[in-house]
């Protein structure tokens, strides 16, 4: 199937990593529960709510980088990893 | 009575996860999987990685309908959404010129697209169309062929005769939820009618009018058949939206990356600004 679609292995990795990351973080969920909570973001938001802000937030991340620049995107990446993260314990 | 949370009915959701998964996330997944190749044909195909974003992030053709793309969709909200709330108040609250009403008003909805575009697209015309011939012999130089903004004119008010009565039904759905003892209260306090519409019906009507904002923004976001068939994204590109550039690129021209590229940007977009409109909403009501 991986052939017939044309599947590249970057794009699997993608797809495995969001799954990974949605497997873990409701994982995370079942074992112990989050509540809604007021960090530096301007609205009350659970643990759910960060993970799709920081990943939305991520994709627009990496499309400026592309926009505005041709540093290299790894660059972008750390850039989002490290902002989901804040995301999730502060936000 | 303790009640035992169970979680096992949620079991029975499977079957339309999986359908979902087969008819909407492996074709997106598909679309990303596309947006970073360059396809010629079956096996022939060739990974440029983001080579095909940073094209149309440069690309002035999308750039400009994008822009028209926002101008349309406020333009829709704008009118759309206080005309709605407008035909709603003024509509009988029931019996038969109620049901006659709603019955006149919906009228538009049953339309499907193409034939809205066609009606239009007969009506506004300057030689046989009542609409266009009217505007003309009033002595105001109408012609949606050939003007920019008669065409962009033309385009809103289709799209505002297609719609608002969608807003219309919401909102005086909402207002009929309305419980008859709060405009007693509000008559024993004297309260006016603007006062009555401030701090009765438009609260009551947040929850309906969340979901009429995100229909109409997200529908005219993605509008292609109707201006395609009234101008044809014309005159010159004046009236060519997003999702017509979108099509021209992956079927006019068969060009699959930049166009999956492009979907990807469009989708992103439709999913914060749907998420933004919601969160402030939602947001909003919680504050209370």
């Amino acid at each position: 199937m991986i052939a017939w679609m044309n599947w590249t292995p970057t794009v699997i990795v993608f797809f495995a990593v969001i799954a990974a990351i949605l497997t873990v973080m409701t994982v995370y969920e079942i074992v112990s529960p989050c509540t809604e909570r007021k960090g530096f973001l301007p609205i009350e938001t659970t643990r759910g709510d960060r993970l799709f802000i920081g990943l939305l937030s991520a994709a627009y991340i990496h499309l400026t980088f592309l926009a505005v620049s041709d540093v290299t995107l790894w660059v972008a990446l750390a850039v989002s990893v490290a902002w989901l993260l804040v995301l999730l314990r502060w936000g | 009575m303790n009640k035992i949370p169970d979680n096992r009915a949620w079991w029975l959701v499977l079957p339309v996860f999986l359908l979902v998964a087969f008819s909407a996330l492996i074709p997106l997944m598909t679309v990303v999987n596309y947006s970073v190749q360059d396809i010629f044909g079956p096996g022939q195909a060739y990974y440029v990685g983001t080579e095909w974003f940073k094209e149309v992030l440069a690309d002035e053709r999308l750039r400009d309908s994008l822009v028209r793309q926002f101008v349309f969709s406020g333009f829709v909200l704008l009118i759309q959404i206080p005309l709605g709330i407008g035909v709603a108040l003024m509509m009988p609250k029931s019996g038969i010129k109620g049901s006659l009403c709603l019955i006149l008003i919906a009228i538009p909805l049953l339309i499907p697209w193409n034939v809205v575009g066609t009606i239009w697209q007969i009506f506004a015309r300057g030689d046989i169309g009542l609409f266009g011939w009217g505007i003309n012999q009033l002595g105001i130089d109408y012609n949606y062929t050939g003007d920019t903004l008669d065409a962009w004119l033309t385009v809103l008010l289709m799209d505002v005769w297609h719609w608002t009565p969608l807003v219309a039904l919401l909102c005086y759905s909402g207002l009929r939820a309305i419980p008859e003892a709060f405009y007693q209260a509000a008559e024993i306090d004297r309260a006016s009618k603007w006062a009555v519409f401030r701090y009765i019906q438009l609260p009551r009507l947040k929850s309906v009018l969340i979901i009429a904002v995100l229909l109409r923004f997200m529908d005219s976001f993605m509008i292609y058949i109707e201006p395609f068939v009234l101008t044809g994204g014309g005159p010159g590109s004046s009236t060519t939206f997003l999702s017509q550039t979108l099509t021209t690129m992956a079927i006019g021209q068969f060009d699959l990356g930049r166009a999956a590229a492009f979907s990807l940007i469009y989708f992103l977009i439709v999913l914060l600004i749907s998420w933004l409109f919601f969160t402030a909403i939602t947001h909003a009501d919680k504050e209370k």
